[in-house]
């Protein structure tokens, strides 16, 4: 079966391209034909998933299912703003997700997964979230379809927020506006094509596969570190740019997922520049959350109890969300201490200044142990120190 | 524009200084909370839970965009708003 995973073929850029030709032309006359983007949507959908008929069932299904939740939640919140709605609301979105996840372990439920079933699950508790807190006051079944199916995120993000998707839905940019955004757009898929199918393929096929980093030695797990790093950032920041890209095209701009995360000086600054969309939703929905929970119910007192236990719960959600496999959930544990001893460090360096901030050699050696922090992370992800466990 | 009294202005900062451990926030209230490391994720809720117990304005965390809430300045007029 011919294959059209986003941004994955050279088939994908040209279908799309030529559907999105009337986008374009209306867009720099100022005009959006709502009806051709919907239909657009649907076509996309249909040939991102028509390949494999299971997973065509299963996001049919999901998406139902989907909007039911909301649709029912959005009712039951209207007569009563019960915390019990909510939880179980949220939980009723979660759930499929939580069992594909779980399918790693139990391959008997693998059946229920589809191509992007995370993005469209955070959207989907996103707009829960919102609802609750009375921050979205409607949400007509159209707008949370287009938003929820959006094709150029739909696989893997960046993961944009309803609210703001929403007014782009209903602001059309002037022909002068996206003749800019067309501009900036292409110029992103370019910048994609760079990353993605030029330096991370070489990263891949030359340094990554190596024959010389094959071995269990010290030396070339260490260089193969570097080099997995380097394609994780590349690949990944690549398909963002696509996507992002793409959003562009269709005159919505969607959040950027990459911020020089390399140069982070710390590794709070990391998580504020690598898959922002998506740490910025952990950091959103499940540490914030806990937090003000703990501090408003006053459950726990101590302050810096309630943020590590915040930040051990996000940094393990993550860790799961990824698979439930050994190397992720020591991913995220290893991220979790690292962030909570960094907060320690930092409360400790406020009174005693032994970590001056304003010195460029101080600045450059915080980089650089960052990176090395990182990696190494991304080692672990990796699966390449899976012998050891 | 919302109006913005003397006394609201130094009720908001009172609170953002005690956040922050820093004085910095009256003297700078221009400065980039975030970027400075005088603020993250858990000032931000003790903001909000502060704001709502003392000034009796209710903020929900998602409502909380970090680029409208950059600066002390700019903390004092969204509060203003939501008064």
């Amino acid at each position: 079966m011919i294959s059209f995973i986003p941004y994955a073929s050279f088939r994908f850029f040209i279908v799309t391209g030529i559907l999105l030709l009337p986008v374009i032309i209306a867009g720099l006359s100022g005009k959006r034909i709502t009806l051709y983007n919907d239909l657009v949507a649907i076509v996309m959908v249909f040939l991102i998933f028509y390949g494999q008929p299971a997973q065509f069932v299963s996001i049919i299904a999901f998406i139902i299912w989907q909007a039911v939740v909301v649709k029912s939640y959005f009712e039951l919140k209207k007569r009563n703003n019960r915390s019990v709605y909510f939880y179980t609301a949220v939980i009723l979105a979660i759930i499929p997700l939580f069992f594909v996840k779980l399918s790693a372990d139990v391959p008997v439920l693998g059946f229920l997964g589809f191509l992007g079933i995370s993005y469209v699950s955070f959207r989907s508790v996103e707009v829960i979230m919102d609802l609750r807190d009375g921050l979205i006051n409607e949400i007509p079944l159209n707008h949370f379809l287009r938003f929820t199916l959006f094709f150029p995120t739909i696989s893997s993000g960046p993961i944009d927020r309803y609210r703001r998707f929403e007014s782009d839905l209903k602001q059309v940019p002037s022909g002068k506006e996206y003749k800019e955004l067309l501009y900036l757009g292409i110029n992103k898929i370019f910048q994609g094509f760079l990353y993605k199918y030029i330096i991370a393929y070489l990263v891949h096929q030359y340094w990554m596969s190596s024959p010389a980093l094959a071995s269990n030695s010290f030396f070339s797990i260490w260089m193969y570190m570097y080099a997995y790093s380097m394609y994780l950032f590349f690949d990944f920041a690549g398909y963002s740019q696509f996507a992002i890209g793409f959003s562009y095209i269709m005159g919505i701009r969607t959040p950027e997922n990459f911020n020089k995360p390399f140069l982070s000086r710390n590794i709070k600054d990391f998580w504020n520049r690598w898959h922002m969309s998506l740490s910025f939703w952990f950091r959103d929905f499940i540490y914030m959350r806990f937090v003000y929970l703990m501090i408003k119910k006053k459950w726990i007192k101590d302050r810096y109890l309630i943020s590590d236990i915040g930040l051990a719960l996000n940094f393990l959600v993550m860790g799961f969300w990824h698979g439930f496999l050994l190397q992720y959930i020591i991913y995220g544990i290893y991220h979790a201490v690292a962030f909570i001893s960094f907060n320690r460090f930092e409360h400790f360096n406020k009174k005693h200044h032994i970590w001056p901030k304003n010195n460029k050699w101080i600045h450059a050696l915080s980089v650089l142990i960052t990176f090395h922090v990182i990696c190494f992370s991304f080692l672990i992800f990796s699966g390449r120190l899976n012998f050891l466990w | 524009m919302v109006e913005i009294t003397e006394a609201f202005k130094n009720e908001v900062l009172d609170v953002l200084a005690e956040i922050c451990e820093s004085d910095e926030v009256k003297d700078e209230p221009d400065i980039r909370l975030f970027e400075e490391g005088l603020m993250d994720s858990f000032a931000t809720i003790s903001l909000l839970v502060e704001v709502e117990n003392r000034l009796n304005i209710k903020v929900p965390v998602s409502d909380f965009d970090r680029s409208q809430w950059a600066t002390p300045n700019m903390i004092i007029e969204r509060l203003a708003e939501r008064k």
